[in-house]
């Protein structure tokens, strides 16, 4: 899935990148022109050096020499302080950029809906937010300093040389261009080959990090030799890959010293010859044949330049395709800010994660459910049991047909508005590290110490957090690692009832729960959150024969709706889930 | 010594030596040629610059003085400096030429040779290094590699050469002209020195806003699903905010003083240029020293040519310092102790004889045998495989301290299902680890057909024991790759027949493309449920002689496990089985059933004879009821 996004042009990349560097296009315009200013002083030295030599050193004018030299001192620390503010403007720049960019990503990533998440892996957006934002910002500030720098370097040193001698300086024309005409195309044939690259070097990465994971069942299977064939044919393809891009990038220098070389020599082969005849000086031979080296130094870091872009280029990309990227859920124009009761209807609900063409995995859903009831949802693995409530707090929007809360289209509602009133317990849950108190707090922020206390005993956390040695304070790993499954789950279940919903939805969220305790937590439900319409997805019989009503759902379709009683009568895959649990006793674990 | 980013390395000198060991080894003979045309680039290109001086002194000047219009001994001079070019042009051609193989090859050499000592490392060590850490390794630190050996390593050694041959034309040419140039360098050197010292406690800090804001971006990554369903957008994009703009601070900071570098490096070696013109010039005038004009004009693009290497040394250093901190972790990942393995005992297919002996074959026979050769007179013995396991007085501990199995003793016979039950951190996992030899233990003895398992080469004892483990891992490829899986040789049909066998294969039919669907990311658009099917299917397309099955249904609901049942039974017909599971209705017809608490074995027996019992087994059995 992952590499199936939109394909942005250049244009597009480059106007969404700009409009994050906006906010900084003081210092993104002083930079080259600090750079542009330090290459001025640094070019009119070997000019100064040309008028030392030939009005000071050669008619021996010690005053002159002086002089110049004062002046060229001036000039060098001129250009020092120019630097210096490229140096500072280009920093400050870039890491604006970069800073922007990572805030713009995250600010869009969290208005990302269940489906563009979907779309992109962990991985792929932690990439997103810190490789590729570093590259761009290396990128950036390499384009502002060199970029600008190193063809003006060339420009004036070509202005330079021109004053100096212009029918000389006609060699640099010639080689300039060709040397221009040259890199243009060896560049754009390593692009390519760098793209390339770089696309399988995410697999090289992939195969490492699916091993590292993986390394059970590679063992158990006994599959060293297997994976370790694969992975040494990914290595070689690398190789062969980089070898082949590399081989083409080398080109650029030995072109670009053939060019130099032979400017050296014409310059001094007919620089001879116009000394001799009187037409040009020995000094300004030399300031020529300086310039020569500085336009071949800024030629080298101008494709020095043209490969790192193109390496950021895949950077740019992707960071585009964040940005650009349209939660497909959306506000509704006027929304409605109050839910009025916790009743729910599935009007003709058919739903599909690929759109109205492909198999829907809900078909025809029809489903009323009033204020306050509790509802046992039980199916089958991919009956679509995660899918149906999903529609409920918008996470999906329904392909067709319509999904109500409170009487009201749930599409019309303000999506902040709905998710506080509908609670929802993910199946894959997370905790964040902190404390308990700041992850139940996650669920109302506003909530006492007490009231935190008190969503725990119903959720049945409270005898656990309690015989911690710091209580509410216990400190929770990134994951929840140091907590059980079962433990995890109380807690989850805890902070979703701590913002007193409406709705609260309970997607298997006891699988890790002794069946006693799971029995615990629905009588506290029913005690203390009496009006609060409960959704409750089990594998478990036990979880929901004690529900108001009971829906049995098979592949997408709904199968039947009744109390524990009527379904034991009239619904057969019911009764054999039933029987499947009493035949072994039913299900427990055996925590705490 | 230390990079800026506050990067240490131990023994600089002796990873230096190691990798270029390593470089050297496949590579001898194209890095001498790399040297030697480094050498020969350096010379060409320095006698270029010398022919600067020898045009005006020995052909311009007196050609000027002379008035003579005589080209021809400058020709011969120039077509001699062209030769040397054109030497300097193919030999810096194939001196790149040869490090793009040379640095490719050996990062493709040192990339496998990780890879295959990462295969061959215990469990014991992924388990005490984080994943992302062991990750790093192939990425950043291999990158910083390419860098160095690519690189860094060729311009340092081009930027020695070139200064001291610099440096003795520099002399050649007027001694106290080349003191001053040393002295403009060592003032460049200082004020880099200072720079490098302001950037690096910035980079430091930059590291560290690095750190924790990708610590953030993870964690809330990770969590993005939870972060919606609780409306906790808004909390996050300000405290991520927060942490992006210490990052701003330390990032800009640092950037800037080490971009500083350039033009401080670039005006003092300016500086140098003038102060060595109005010094020279002097010196010209005065006639001191008997410098000449030409001699002067050559000084100075020798001036202007030494200061370029110089400022390159200093900005390469860093480069080095970083790749060898890289260079450092690669190699504490390859001097890792790997896998023991000294089993001697192989696992062959048998055919048995009509005299009742069994010897080996190369056909899938279904009968398996153990190969025993005995070292002391090459004596072979096939013991036929039951499948009989017994674990005798095991005792085990993760660190060799904390003991977290004890005394476990079991014997399941040929066929036998054996099944564990316990609270999380019972142990059961434990246990068929020891099985598997994934650990090995510290005390006691277990026995495979009455072959202790250490005498046992792991890979066959492995492949005797078909495993769906806990964590269900798929790797990227076809739904039909990653059943076969389980055994590379098998067809299409035996694959399918697998998947028929665990029921996985309808809900693989309605996938996009089949069996053909290409799973990425361990699986991550399968429910666990399906992903438990695939695994278990794994492992019956392997079609081992002994079976282990860990939680491999939990996250299957009961009516799938009760329709798959069938497929389960006939997979564990015949074959020893282990198996953990936290349902009861799995474990319940198990020939036998180990309660265990705290690592130990605490009742054992069958479901009827654990129900009279009354202990820990009759109360959880009971205690559902009363639940229910």
């Amino acid at each position: 899935m992952e590499r199936s996004y939109e394909k942005y042009t250049p244009v597009e990349v480059i106007t969404t990148l700009g409009a994050e560097v906006k906010e900084f296009w003081f210092p993104s315009v002083m930079t080259p022109v600090s750079m542009i200013l330090e290459v001025v002083m640094e070019m009119i030295i070997p000019f100064l050096m040309a008028s030392i030599i030939d009005k000071g050193v050669t008619p021996g004018n010690m005053a002159h020499i002086r002089h110049t030299g004062i002046i060229m001192i001036i000039v060098a620390v001129m250009g020092l302080l120019f630097g210096v503010m490229g140096a500072h403007f280009g920093a400050k720049a870039s890491a604006g950029l970069a800073r922007n960019l990572r805030n713009t990503m995250f600010e869009k990533i969290q208005a990302f809906s269940f489906p563009n998440l979907d779309k992109y892996s962990t991985a792929g957006l932690v990439t997103r937010l810190t490789t590729d934002v570093t590259n761009i910002q290396n990128a950036y500030q390499m384009i502002l300093r060199m970029f600008m720098r190193a063809p003006s370097s060339i420009v004036i040193a070509m202005v330079m040389a021109f004053s100096i001698n212009a029918r000389l300086s006609m060699i640099y024309l010639v080689a300039v261009i060709f040397l221009a005409i040259f890199i243009f195309f060896l560049m754009g044939r390593v692009t390519d080959y760098f793209a390339e690259v770089f696309l399988r070097y995410d697999d090289l990465n992939e195969s490492v990090q699916e091993n590292v994971s993986g390394i059970r069942v590679v063992k158990a299977f006994v599959r060293e030799e297997h994976e370790k064939s694969k992975f040494f044919e990914a290595a070689g393809n690398i190789y062969r890959m980089f070898v082949r891009a590399e081989k083409m990038i080398i080109l650029n220098m030995p072109v670009m010293q053939f060019t130099v070389y032979t400017c050296i020599l014409l310059l001094s082969w007919f620089g001879a010859h116009f000394i001799v005849y009187g037409d040009l000086t020995t000094g300004e031979l030399m300031s020529l044949l300086t310039y020569c080296m500085n336009i071949l130094m800024s030629l080298m870091m101008l494709s020095m330049i043209f490969v790192m872009v193109s390496m950021s280029a895949a950077s740019a990309r992707r960071i585009t395709e964040v940005i650009k990227e349209t939660p497909v859920i959306r506000e509704p124009e006027n929304p409605v800010y109050e839910v009025k009761d916790g009743s729910v209807t599935f009007e003709n609900v058919s739903f599909s994660y690929y759109g109205k063409e492909k198999d829907y995995i809900l078909s025809d859903v029809n489903l009323s459910i009033g204020d306050g009831e509790t509802i046992g949802i039980i199916g089958g693995t991919g009956s679509s049991k995660t899918s149906l409530i999903n529609l409920i707090s918008r996470l999906y929007d329904v392909t067709e047909g319509s999904v109500k809360v409170g009487g009201v289209d749930v599409r019309s509602y303000d999506i902040k508005t709905l998710r506080k009133s509908v609670a929802h317990v993910l199946q894959k849950n997370e905790l964040f590290s902190g404390t308990i108190l700041e992850n139940l707090r996650w669920g109302n922020e506003l909530a006492t110490e007490e009231e935190c206390a008190e969503a725990c005993r119903i959720a049945c956390a409270a005898e656990f957090i309690e015989k911690f040695h710091d209580g509410y304070e216990t400190h929770i790993e990134q994951g929840g690692t140091n907590l059980s499954g079962g433990q995890k789950q109380r807690l989850c279940i805890a902070r979703a009832i701590l913002g007193k919903p409406k709705i609260l939805i309970l997607d298997d969220s006891t699988s890790a729960v002794d069946t006693a305790t799971d029995a615990t937590i629905r009588q506290g439900f029913r005690e203390s959150l009496p009006g609060m319409t409960k959704f409750i997805i089990a594998q478990r019989i036990s979880s929901v024969m004690d529900a108001d009503r009971i829906v049995v759902l098979d592949e997408g379709r709904i199968s039947g709706v009744g109390t524990h009683e009527e379904l034991m009568e009239n619904n057969e895959i019911y009764r054999d889930v039933y029987e499947s649990q009493q035949s072994g006793a039913g299900l427990s674990d055996f925590d705490d | 010594m230390a990079a800026p980013g506050g990067v240490k390395v131990k023994d600089p000198g002796k990873i230096f030596k190691r990798l270029m060991g390593i470089v050297m080894k496949r590579y001898a003979v194209s890095v001498v040629v790399v040297v030697v045309c480094i050498i020969v680039g350096v010379l060409a290109s320095v006698q270029g610059t010398l022919f600067t001086r020898t045009l005006i002194d020995d052909y311009i000047l007196p050609m000027v003085n002379n008035n003579s219009r005589d080209f021809r001994p400058l020709l011969g001079a120039m077509t001699r400096v062209a030769v040397f070019y054109l030497i300097g042009i193919i030999a810096s051609y194939v001196h790149q030429r040869l490090m793009v193989e040379v640095s490719q090859g050996t990062l493709k050499n040192l990339r496998c040779e990780l890879f295959e000592k990462m295969e061959k490392l215990p469990l014991r060590y992924f388990d005490t290094h984080p994943h992302g850490e062991i990750m790093s390794v192939y990425t950043n630190d291999i990158d910083t590699l390419r860098q160095m050996i690519s690189q860094s390593l060729p311009q340092f050694l081009n930027s020695i050469i070139t200064v001291v041959s610099v440096l003795i034309s520099m002399l050649f040419l007027n001694v106290p002209l080349t003191i001053i140039t040393l002295f403009m360098v060592g003032i460049s050197f200082f004020a880099s020195k200072t720079a490098t010292g302001i950037s690096g406690g910035f980079f430091k800090s930059q590291q560290k806003a690095l750190g924790s804001i990708n610590g953030y971006i993870e964690e809330m990554m990770t969590g993005q699903k939870v972060v919606k369903v609780f409306n906790h957008e808004e909390a996050a994009i300000e405290e991520f905010k927060k942490r992006n703009e210490e990052l701003f601070h330390s990032s800009y900071n640092a950037n800037q003083y080490s971009n500083i570098l350039g033009p401080i490096n670039a005006q003092i070696g300016n500086l140098s240029y003038v102060v060595c013109a109005i010094a020279g010039g002097a010196m010209a005038i005065s006639g001191f020293s008997g410098l000449t004009l030409g001699a002067l004009a050559s000084f100075l693009s020798f001036n202007r040519s030494f200061s370029m290497p110089i400022s390159q040394i200093s900005m390469q250093i860093n480069f080095v310092i970083m790749a060898l901190a890289g260079g450092e972790r690669i190699f504490a990942l390859l001097d890792e102790e790997p896998e023991e393995d000294n089993g001697y005992v192989s696992l062959v297919n048998a055919k048995r004889n009509p005299d009742g002996t069994l010897s080996e074959t190369d056909e899938r026979t279904g009968l398996w045998a153990w190969k025993h050769v005995h070292s002391a007179d090459g004596s072979i013995d096939y013991v036929e495989l039951k499948g009989e396991i017994t674990l005798n007085n095991v005792d085990f501990a993760y660190d060799g301290e904390h003991f977290v199995l004890h005394d476990i003793a079991l014997n399941a016979e040929s066929g036998q299902k054996i099944a564990f039950v316990g609270s999380t951190g019972a142990g059961k996992t434990t246990i068929t680890n020891l099985i598997n030899r994934f650990y090995d233990i510290q005390d006691g003895k277990i026995r495979f057909d009455g072959i202790n398992i250490n005498k046992i080469k792991k890979g066959d004892l492995r492949r005797s024991l078909g495993m769906v483990l806990q964590d269900t891992s798929l790797f990227t490829g076809t739904i039909m790759e990653n059943i076969r899986f389980g055994r590379l040789d098998a067809t299409d049909e035996e694959v399918i027949k697998a998947a028929k066998l665990v029921s996985a294969d309808s809900f693989i039919r309605h996938l996009p493309e089949g069996y053909n669907t290409v799973i990425t990311g361990n699986g991550a658009s399968l429910s666990q449920g399906q992903r438990q099917l695939l695994s278990i299917a794994r492992a019956a397309v392997a079609d081992p002689p002994a079976l282990i099955l860990d939680e491999a249904t939990s996250s299957i609901d009961t009516r799938t496990e009760k329709i798959i049942q069938a497929g389960m039974d006939s997979l564990m017909k015949g074959r020893t089985s282990f198996v953990i599971a936290h349902r009861l209705s799995t474990v319940r017809n198990a020939d036998c059933i180990m309660v265990l608490e705290n690592g130990r074995i605490t009742e054992r027996g069958n479901h009827e004879a654990l129900i009279k019992e009354k202990g820990k087994y009759y109360q959880l059995y009971t205690g559902l009821k009363a639940a229910n």
